[in-house]
């Protein structure tokens, strides 16, 4: 179980001018695990989320569906798309958090992608960067 | 004294209705034969009418909503306004043309093959003349029969949009079923369904339709309806072709909830179809509402006990086909068989059709979308076939009522002759349709069109034949 762990420490990094700034946590997951993960964001922190439902295939090769006989191969497999902007200091628990809860040991637990974000704003009250999170 | 004499012949004939048909001897001086319309006036039971004008309303539903959804869940997104509005514009002709000529072409006398149009735009019908029942000497209004009967003109043209459906345009599919209804469903209609009436055959003992004279039994419209619709559905999607894709990419089902909700529509509306064919709310009417019941539940245990054995996993796509089935296979028996036979009838339906629509149809590699001719063609014909044998009083069954004598007496039953009877009425119902539809279909293709651009195909029927789509979200 070493990947599920500490994997977020890699994602500490420093933006180019040393300042602490934002990364874009982007996780696809089994639907049936939204809600876990979705706790596990809340526990750790995370303020806000985008949810989006998405298909796609990865090694999980998809399931076979039979509607009169007629066999179809369903090889783009329905999946749950989670977006969330955090400070750079919460990148790890968050990264953890997540990889634990969606965690189910089976093919096609999905993956989480780690990206670094330039600027926020909160268009109520224009706040920007890590105060707009 | 009038009012007396002519409540009397009211009680004689409820005492005959309900004693399920069978003549009393002890009525029959009081029964009129031939009556006049003022004598049939005082033959007509309100509880008769009410059922009559409830079953009506029940067999729209089949159409409307219930057929539209049943079919429009298993078509693709971008195609599943265009199965609704077909079939509510097909439900909306139809009822027109019925009015206009229909019924005047399937229920007035002539030939055996076809009537006349003495009765055009329902001249001479009005709230004081009478439509025969099955029993002497009672009658509903001609009003609530017409009625009755343009539920099933509406329903039957409908059906058969299934087997071409995600491609074919609108317009020569709505002419279509004008000249289909014309010159297929009308005449059929006439040839199973007419009859002079039990008060007047034994005076005019051939003024009836070539199916009926024949002794071809079919209770509620498996012949005219389903074999009919099921045959034009399949030449229909061979005239057209295969969609784009067929066999090669995936047409899964858009929505099986509203094929569900669909089929249970379907399942309540064909109580009307099936118990409302007695024509009198009595115990035979009861018997048909018990059948399509039974029947009915036994095809949707057997389906999924089919796709348990072959695929593994009971499907609810399979549990509405077989209910389907077992509703088409029940029809023409429904006011014939005994329950027991009619849930045998079931279980025996949908292994057939599963067969056909799982096995068969990819072995022919024709591309029947929703299986019309598989489950209303095949359930058709072995109802058909099986209500010669479930009809047998020996099997517990209602056996026939010979209307030349007056009053009616039961027919001496024959099981092989019977069947091969229905058998017949079958087959003149495969060769007319079939063959009055291929030459339609192919006259519409080479002339207006039949079918869209593969553009358009891709896009889908909706936005390019309707302008609107199912589902904004």
């Amino acid at each position: 179980m070493l990947h599920r762990t500490g994997l977020g420490q890699f994602c500490g990094l420093r933006n180019a001018w040393g300042w602490a700034g934002m990364k874009l946590i982007t996780a696809i997951i089994k639907p049936f695990k939204l809600d876990q993960v979705r706790e596990a964001l809340s526990g750790v922190g995370v303020q806000g989320m985008t949810v989006s439902e998405v298909r796609g295939f990865g090694r999980q090769k998809g399931h076979t569906e039979i509607y009169r006989g007629a066999e179809y191969n369903a090889n783009l497999v329905p999946k749950v798309k989670i977006e969330a902007v955090v400070d750079d200091d919460d990148a790890a628990r968050v990264i953890d958090a997540i990889a634990q809860a969606a965690h189910s040991g089976s093919i096609g637990d999905g993956k989480i992608f780690v990206s670094t974000i330039e600027n926020a704003v909160r268009i109520r009250t224009g706040e920007v960067d890590e105060t707009a999170l | 004294m009038k009012p007396l004499f002519d409540r009397w012949s009211r009680s004689g004939a409820l005492a005959l209705a309900l004693a399920g048909l069978a003549a009393v001897p002890a009525a029959a001086q009081d029964l009129i034969k031939a009556p006049t319309p003022e004598q049939m006036a005082g033959m007509v039971n309100k509880g008769d009418t009410t059922w009559m004008m409830i079953s009506s309303a029940l067999v729209l539903l089949m159409s409307i909503p219930a057929l539209a959804l049943f079919y429009g869940g298993l078509v693709r997104t971008k195609n599943m306004l265009s199965v609704l509005m077909q079939v509510f514009m097909i439900v909306s002709v139809a009822a027109l043309l019925w009015v206009s000529y229909g019924y005047s072409m399937a229920f007035t006398g002539g030939s055996e093959w076809v009537g006349g149009f003495s009765k055009a735009f329902l001249q001479g019908v009005n709230a004081g003349t009478y439509a025969a029942t099955f029993s002497n000497n009672v009658y509903i209004p001609e009003y609530a029969y017409v009625i009755f009967q343009m539920t099933f003109a509406c329903i039957t043209p409908a059906l058969i949009v299934g087997a071409f459906a995600e491609r074919v345009k609108f317009t020569g599919l709505m002419v279509f079923t004008v000249l289909w209804l014309t010159i297929v469903y009308f005449p059929v209609a006439h040839w199973v369904w007419y009859f002079a009436g039990p008060d007047f055959l034994a005076d005019a003992p051939t003024d009836a339709g070539k199916l009926y004279l024949m002794g071809a039994l079919d209770f509620a419209g498996g012949t005219v309806v389903h074999i009919n619709a099921g045959i034009a559905g399949l030449v229909g999607c061979i005239v057209i072709g295969p969609r784009i894709g067929y066999g090669k990419e995936a047409m899964a089902p858009h929505s099986l909830t509203m094929t569900m909700i669909g089929a249970s529509l379907l399942w309540v509306g064909w109580f009307g179809f099936n118990a409302g064919s007695n024509l009198e709310a009595n115990g035979v009417a009861a018997l048909a509402f018990l059948n399509t019941f039974v029947a009915t539940a036994a095809a949707a245990v057997s389906w999924a006990l089919c796709d348990k054995l072959i695929h593994g996993k009971p499907s609810m796509l399979g549990a509405a086909s077989g209910a389907v089935a077992g509703l088409v296979a029940i029809t023409p028996a429904s006011g014939f068989a005994a329950p027991m036979m009619s849930i045998l009838l079931g279980l025996i339906v949908s292994p057939v059709c599963f067969l056909f629509v799982s096995k068969v149809k990819q072995w022919l590699k024709y591309d029947d979308s929703l299986d019309v001719f598989g489950i209303h063609g095949i359930g058709g014909i072995v109802g058909a076939i099986g209500t010669g044998i479930v009809a047998d009083p020996a099997l517990g069954g209602q056996g026939w009522f010979d209307y030349t004598k007056f009053p009616a007496v039961p027919g001496a039953y024959d099981m092989m002759g019977q069947v091969i009877t229905q058998a017949t009425a079958v087959g003149y119902t495969l060769v007319w349709s079939g063959l009055v539809s291929f030459v339609l279909f192919f006259v519409i293709k080479k002339t207006i069109g039949l079918r869209p651009t593969a553009e358009v195909e891709r896009e889908g029927l909706d936005l390019n034949d309707h302008g609107e789509r199912a589902y904004n979200y």
